[in-house]
């Protein structure tokens, strides 16, 4: 394809396509809206359905029946429509749904500053609806990466039968780059593939990989699902036997696929002391503060996360082996900074958040270097 | 089929849906119940969620649909309970949420019979907002209302339909609050089918239930039922069967109200049985199928 000009928010949208989303719904929100007008134009040319919902609560049930119904879909929305949401992402985490949700961050809390900038959801990815439950977040840091982690995200919830969360934020949805975006035809991502007979399947069996496959409603599997605790055939159940079987493998099932879904990039320098640890628009501060640092002559590693949850602690843990201090760089008070201390411990982190709407600056961050 | 039966249930001859030979062996329709789930079911003894079970199955038996083809979209309460016994697609969601699981599905699979099944507080009170919009739509999904005035699985508390003056476990004092008429709010939301009948009348709700699925637009059936258990007890409304009884001499058909002088109807307090809108308009996903065909054809 030709390179274009294009914000975050149209790159999301053509991920979507490009992926096989054939299902969308919405409710026009700031700054997320461009998303779903890209989809209502777009999808009906490739036979896909858009709709426009009376609420998030709504949006975010439609695209869990709508998978249901055999469609890949995704919803997106800002923070407080991602609010909203946590009721339903958490039955798409119990009932193991795979659905993506963009969630294309805005300075909170509540109504906030629409248009202003923020990473203030990173908490609410993981932790914003109730009980114990896996979840994987994305973020990207260019237009180019909001299309292939678009892509990514519903891989990894087809893979994985989770809810993915798109954590993009104002900046990156709204900021127009050039890109040249792949064929659509050579995106592949993962399919379901049932081999079971209806007589004998089970859509939450104890699999080796953890995951078993997702067969669609209508097409001969008669079964139930529900957000009750429930067995392997689905019913509901309140036997010890069966729920802990569920709680180990749904918890677990993530763990045991990490190098799949952990992305990250390390720009290593041999014999750093220091090292900025960033995601997301953040990061492209990171960047830029690490080039003013080496170009000062001081050695800095550079490790951006696209891969937000599950936390990449491993990778997290070895930086801090390497290095005597970890900057972190957010558009928030420290809710990433908060995973890194528990990795490293809290004197070797030095957190740089800002919650007023403003990107942080590169000064901010290489004034950390001397605090 | 015997007339007196007939007449209780407003039915004419031949109307029946079970033929009277079947009556008491139901071997046909009880293979819409799930072989391998354990029963009995959740409910109270006595409660009328059964009866419209009953019924629904025997209004998907009589359409003769496939039951791959049914999927059943439940909220959170005690009819919500209803899709786990019976052997189709059966999705039990959030509180409230039935209808907006239901629309992303029934979008997803036209083709598909989608019934969603709702006690009154899932679908009018935490769930009325989707309950408007399904209509507005008119979307190709059947709205199953089982309404017993309460919030019975939570115990007792007053729900949106909860008559005046009612008491429930947060009305001690007697409710406040006017109840929501289901009926009248659908037909004004946009739904095209909308009929009432009560767990006494359970032959009526096979025809209506019938009826309703056999129709392409959002369609909402109104079963009036009872919880003897909270409402009966904290009310002294009696037994099941005094409740059951009371759904019998507290109910009018439409067609005997219709014979009343305009005084005796305006003095009307029974809950009123019938059918009170049958007029299709264009249902949404046949309207979207036409969109897609005419963007992919360049019209648009």
């Amino acid at each position: 394809m030709s390179v274009k000009l294009m914000q975050g928010n149209d790159a999301i949208g053509w991920g979507a396509i490009a992926a096989g989303c054939r299902f969308y719904a919405g409710y026009p929100i700031t700054p997320s809206t461009e998303v779903a007008e890209i989809l209502s134009r777009e999808l009906p040319k490739v036979g896909g359905k858009f709709i426009q919902m009376e609420d998030e609560i709504a949006s975010m049930a439609a695209i869990i029946g709508a998978r249901i119904g055999g469609l890949k879909s995704m919803t997106a929305t800002s923070g407080p429509g991602f609010s909203l949401m946590q009721e339903n992402i958490g039955y798409a985490a119990m009932t193991e749904i795979p659905c993506v949700v963009v969630d294309v961050q805005r300075l909170g809390p509540s109504t906030g500053q629409p248009t202003a900038a923020s990473q203030g959801d990173v908490m609410q990815a993981r932790w914003g609806t109730h009980g114990d439950h896996p979840i994987i977040a994305l973020s990207p840091t260019s237009v180019r990466q909001a299309f292939d982690l678009t892509v990514k995200a519903f891989d990894l919830s087809e893979k994985y039968r989770t809810p993915v969360i798109l954590l993009a934020d104002e900046i990156v949805g709204h900021m127009r780059e050039p890109v040249d975006l792949p064929d659509f035809k050579t995106i592949k991502i993962f399919e379901q593939n049932v081999t079971e007979s209806p007589a004998t399947y089970k859509a939450f069996r104890n699999t080796e990989d953890g995951v078993p496959p997702l067969a669609p409603f209508g097409v001969g599997y008669r079964y139930h699902i529900t957000a009750l605790f429930h067995d392997e055939v689905g019913f509901p159940t309140q036997r010890l036997d069966e729920v802990d079987p569920w709680v180990e493998r749904v918890n677990s099932k993530l763990e045991k696929h990490l190098d799949d879904i952990s992305l990250f990039e390390e720009d290593i320098q041999d014999g750093a002391r220091v090292a900025f640890l960033s995601y997301g628009a953040s990061a492209r501060t990171a960047r830029h503060a690490m080039k003013v640092a080496r170009k000062q002559g001081t050695k800095v590693d550079l490790l951006t996360l696209f891969t937000i949850w599950p936390f990449p602690e491993d990778v997290v843990e070895a930086l801090g082996d390497r290095v005597d201090r970890i900057i972190v760089p957010e558009m928030n008070l420290g809710q990433l900074a908060y995973e890194v201390e528990r990795m490293v411990g809290r004197k070797k982190v030095r957190r740089v958040g800002r919650a007023n709407g403003e990107m942080v600056t590169p000064q901010m961050v290489l004034d950390a270097m001397e605090a | 089929m015997d007339e007196t039966i007939l007449e209780a249930h407003s039915l004419e001859a031949g109307e029946g849906l079970i033929p009277q030979a079947n009556w008491f062996e139901l071997s046909e329709t009880l293979q819409k119940l799930r072989k391998n789930k354990k029963f009995p079911t959740i409910w109270c003894s006595g409660c009328g969620i059964g009866v419209v079970m009953g019924a629904l199955i025997r209004a998907i038996d009589h359409l003769g649909l496939d039951n791959d083809q049914v999927a059943l979209v439940a909220g959170i309460g005690c009819t919500a309970r209803m899709p786990v016994y019976m052997d189709f697609n059966t999705l039990h969601t959030t509180h409230g949420r039935a209808l907006a699981f239901a629309t992303g599905l029934k979008i997803a699979r036209p083709d598909m019979k989608v019934i969603a099944i709702m006690g009154d507080g899932d679908a009018l009170a935490i769930g009325g907002n989707h309950f408007i919009h399904a209509a507005r739509r008119n979307l190709g999904i059947t709205a199953l209302v089982v309404n017993n005035s309460i919030y019975g699985m939570t115990g007792g508390q007053y729900s949106p339909t909860t008559p005046l003056g009612g008491r429930a476990t947060t009305a001690p004092y007697g409710n406040i609050e006017p109840p929501f008429p289901i009926c009248d709010l659908a037909v004004a939301a946009g739904a095209t089918y909308v009929a009432r009948s009560t767990v006494y009348h359970a032959l009526e709700l096979d025809k209506y239930l019938a009826e309703a699925i056999s129709r392409d637009g959002f369609s909402v059936i109104e079963a009036v039922s009872y919880c003897h258990t909270t409402y009966g007890r904290l009310n002294k409304l009696g037994t099941a069967a005094d409740m059951m009884r009371s759904l019998k001499d507290n109910s009018i058909p439409q067609s005997a109200l219709d014979r009343l002088t305009p005084e005796e109807k305006a003095a009307n307090t029974k809950i009123v049985r019938g059918k009170f809108i049958d007029t299709p308009r264009p249902q949404y996903t046949q309207v979207y199928s036409n969109l897609i065909t005419r963007v992919q054809g360049g019209e648009l």
